[in-house]
């Protein structure tokens, strides 16, 4: 069947489930649920887990439907990282017990997920990280029995103060090689072993915390994926985080670049050759990206993905950190000024609701937050192009004997 | 066939909205074709050897490409004899020229010789299509591709062929064209020139190429893969293919359509520039270890994949909005030459320097690559010419100039 059938069909469904659930008429949460459970949430994801096996492309079509009739949404702002990230590897690494418990408060928003990867130890060298799980018995000590108790200390991680759950690398075996020795969990973050503190950044607010964890306790039925595969599993996350920062379609001045282009309309008097020179230069970068996240979108939803992802979030970070530096400087001298320092902790990251001091700030962040752009260049070098590896000496020895 | 994007389910497009720009598999076969021919006859050795003795194009290897595999016809329809494919089509064939740096005047006749008079449905279609005859369009390689709303300007400004009175040889419409024009590519291997006059209004005449007043003369040319000639007529009898409208209408869209296809050839040079060089730094060893694997390079090699990976997207946006006739055409032309040239170049530069000493040699070919280009960044206009056009298009003019 065409794709433009299929989302025919799909906008009759949506049409059809509107007429038996008026959102205005019933809770939020509620609609959400039924909505989930009529396959309307995310139809590429299988029937019964809130999709109906369908085309990721056919989405946009059910949004549209659900938006014009004024449905209530799941904010997918506030739960980027529960949609962007957990979804898909809960998805492709999660027990159907798991899939069945986890996924349709992740798409209604009832649990928000976080991240608990990098450690203050742990940055780049993601499979260094050193919290640690140990399997227990029913007396809590160690044992083979059915749960798992965590010390470490995470840190960047975002949202984690409103988060129920956590998605958990930990270290389960000290005495294999790094990569070797990790697991991967659901962690649940409401207990008294979790402590999650802000962490402020050079932007005055606290979008991330560091999160401490004094013998927290695991299920082993909360275990993602085999033991000691958590590094497999963790790629994936990865790559969906990439993706996540780098993709989504926009329409033409959709992103920074309309900022900067609006300033540049709006204020003639801040024009010289050189900013100008500048700004048409990145207009281009930018609208060459997004052609060519539509072009990765397209390969995705034909089955044919391609490397291509892997230079997105390297040029998303470089032309939000240009583009904003240039929007920043056409602001003239209300560029000397900033909104706000105050310790604020905001659940959702918004670019276009600060000023641009804030923007040119917090977009330094992109080239480090989800893999810096260097460990990006060598991943695309050594997967990508398929160059030899830096010799290392990190990779055949227990973690337990590494220098730290 | 019918093809369906994420971006566009229905309707007419808007420019937020993106059409297909992956390769279809008609696309990839026709590829696959022409790489085949190209590394058979025109392998490295061959070209350095041509290039070397300042030849201009290959005839034998075009007669082939042309006439045999269909190449000159791809954007000629059916009714007069060609191929009745698009611009999609025909970018891809250009990637593999440029992969090659091919000595064959395809962009220049198949492209936009023919470009230039898809709008006359001129029986020369038929014959370029079956590769009986070449043609070029006698305008510098240099040109800029006029904006949509300077045409008129563009059309009444001097050109450098004057059109003089017919003698009594001459048949009806003939006129005698008297003028040289600088730089023009393809035109060495031209049987035909298309001639724009000079007048208000302008016209277009197609002049055979072997009379007698014609002279062509190669230039050094700094690409040895596409010599230039300048080209002088002295009372040439023209036949007129368009007139008026029509004429500036059928240069500015083979102006167009030349740098959107050449946007695709550079992006076949940086494609084939970053393969050389990732295959070589993985076989070189330097300090015991494949220099591949130092980061430095390695970093510097990801950045030329990022750019090629973006430019491919520009490119093939740029193919799709001609081959539709699109209005955002000319946004996407300006994009795609400014962002792949500067690709190709980027990779062409990177490709010589990691090969080292050797990457400097007249015997490697990375030199071709490298002039390859370079001229063809600088060819139907600058990256920098494209950005300030681009700039005008979507409504972010530059400061007034000082003084």
């Amino acid at each position: 069947m065409l794709i433009s059938d299929q989302a025919s069909g799909l906008r009759l469904q949506v049409r059809d489930f509107l007429a038996g659930h008026d959102p205005s008429a019933m809770p939020r949460l509620e609609f959400l649920r039924a909505r989930f459970d009529a396959g309307l949430a995310w139809v590429h994801y299988p029937a019964g887990l809130g999709g109906q096996g369908l085309s990721r492309s056919l989405q946009a079509a059910v949004d549209a439907e659900f938006a014009a009739a004024g449905a209530p949404d799941n904010n997918p702002a506030r739960i980027g990282i529960g949609l962007g990230m957990a979804a898909p590897t809960i998805l492709a690494f999660g027990t159907q017990e798991q899939k069945q418990r986890w996924l349709r408060p992740l798409w209604t928003g009832e649990e928000v997920w976080c991240q608990l990867f990098s450690e203050p130890g742990a940055g780049s060298d993601l499979a260094g990280l050193a919290t640690r799980a140990v399997r227990v018995n029913g007396d809590g000590e160690a044992g083979d029995g059915e749960n798992w108790r965590v010390s470490g200390q995470k840190v960047w991680t975002s949202i984690a103060h409103a988060a129920r759950w956590g998605l958990l690398l930990a270290r389960t075996d000290p005495d294999v090689p790094k990569h070797a020795g990790l697991t991967y969990f659901g962690l649940d973050m409401d207990q008294p072993g979790v402590e999650v503190r802000p962490l402020r950044q050079l932007t005055g607010e606290a979008e991330f915390n560091e999160v401490f964890l004094t013998d927290a306790g695991v299920a082993d039925t909360d275990r993602i994926g085999g033991i000691g595969e958590g590094w497999r599993v963790a790629q994936a996350t990865l790559m969906n985080e990439r993706v996540a920062i780098g993709g989504g379609a926009l329409p033409r001045e959709g992103g920074m670049a309309g900022l900067a282009a609006r300033a540049w309309r709006e204020h003639p008097e801040a024009r010289t050759p050189g900013l100008h020179d500048r700004l048409i230069r990145l207009w281009a970068d930018a609208e060459v990206a997004r052609l060519a996240g539509a072009r990765l979108r397209q390969q995705l939803a034909a089955g044919q993905p391609g490397p291509e992802g892997s230079a997105a979030k390297i040029v998303f970070a470089r032309l939000n950190q240009d583009l904003s530096a240039l929007d920043l400087e056409l602001a003239g001298a209300d560029g000397l000024r900033y909104d706000d320092w105050g310790l604020r902790r905001p659940e959702t990251l918004s670019f276009f609701g600060r000023g641009p001091g804030y923007r040119y700030l917090r977009s330094r962040g992109n080239s480090i937050e989800g893999g810096t752009s260097e460990i990006l260049r060598n991943i695309i070098a050594e997967r990508v192009l398929g160059l030899p590896a830096e010799p290392r000496t990190d990779t055949r020895v227990p973690w337990k004997d590494l220098p730290r | 066939m019918t093809t369906t994007t994420d971006d566009s389910a229905e309707g007419t497009r808007s420019r937020d909205a993106v059409p297909d720009l992956r390769y279809s598999d008609a696309e990839e076969q026709l590829r696959a074709v022409v790489r085949d021919l190209l590394a058979d006859r025109s392998p490295w050795p061959d070209v350095l050897a041509r290039v070397g003795a300042g030849e201009a194009d290959d005839l034998p290897l075009w007669q082939t490409l042309a006439g045999d595999l269909g190449c000159a016809g791809l954007l000629i329809p059916e009714s007069h004899g060609g191929a009745g494919a698009s611009y999609r089509e025909a970018a891809v064939a250009a990637e593999e020229t440029g992969r090659a740096a091919a000595c064959v005047p395809y962009l220049t006749s198949a492209v936009m010789a023919t470009t230039a008079l898809l709008g006359s449905g001129d029986d020369l279609l038929a014959e370029l299509a079956a590769g009986r005859r070449t043609a070029a369009l006698a305008v510098g390689f240099a040109a800029m591709p006029p904006a949509p709303a300077e045409l008129g300007a563009w059309a009444e400004r001097p050109w450098p062929v004057r059109i003089g009175q017919p003698d009594e040889r001459d048949g009806s419409g003939v006129a005698r064209l008297t003028g040289t024009v600088g730089g023009v590519a393809g035109a060495l291997a031209a049987d035909v020139l298309l001639v724009p006059g000079d007048g208000v209004p302008l016209r277009l005449y197609a002049v055979d190429a072997t009379e007698a007043g014609v002279r062509r003369e190669a230039v050094v040319s700094l690409d040895g893969t596409r010599l230039l000639a300048d080209v002088t007529l002295d009372k040439v009898p023209g036949r007129p293919v368009a007139t008026g409208p029509d004429a500036a209408r059928a240069v500015a869209r083979a102006l167009t359509a030349g740098a959107g296809v050449l946007a695709s050839e550079l992006l076949g040079v940086a494609e084939r520039c970053l393969e050389m060089t990732v295959t070589y730094v993985k076989e070189r060893h330097q300090f015991a270890r494949p220099v591949g694997s130092f980061q430095a390079v390695k970093h510097r090699l990801a950045d030329v994949w990022v750019a090629v990976a973006q430019a491919r997207a520009a490119a093939r946006y740029a193919a799709a909005c001609l081959s539709t006739g699109d209005p955002d055409t000319p946004v996407a032309v300006a994009l795609a030459k400014a962002a792949c040239g500067e690709a190709a170049v980027l990779a062409a530069q990177e490709c010589v320097q990691l090969h080292g000493g050797i990457g400097f040699t007249w015997e490697h070919p990375a030199h071709l690559l490298l002039k390859r280009a370079k001229t063809g960044s600088m060819a139907l206009g600058t990256p920098d010419r494209h950005r300030a056009a681009l700039a005008a298009l979507v409504d972010l003019p530059p400061p007034p100039a000082a003084g």
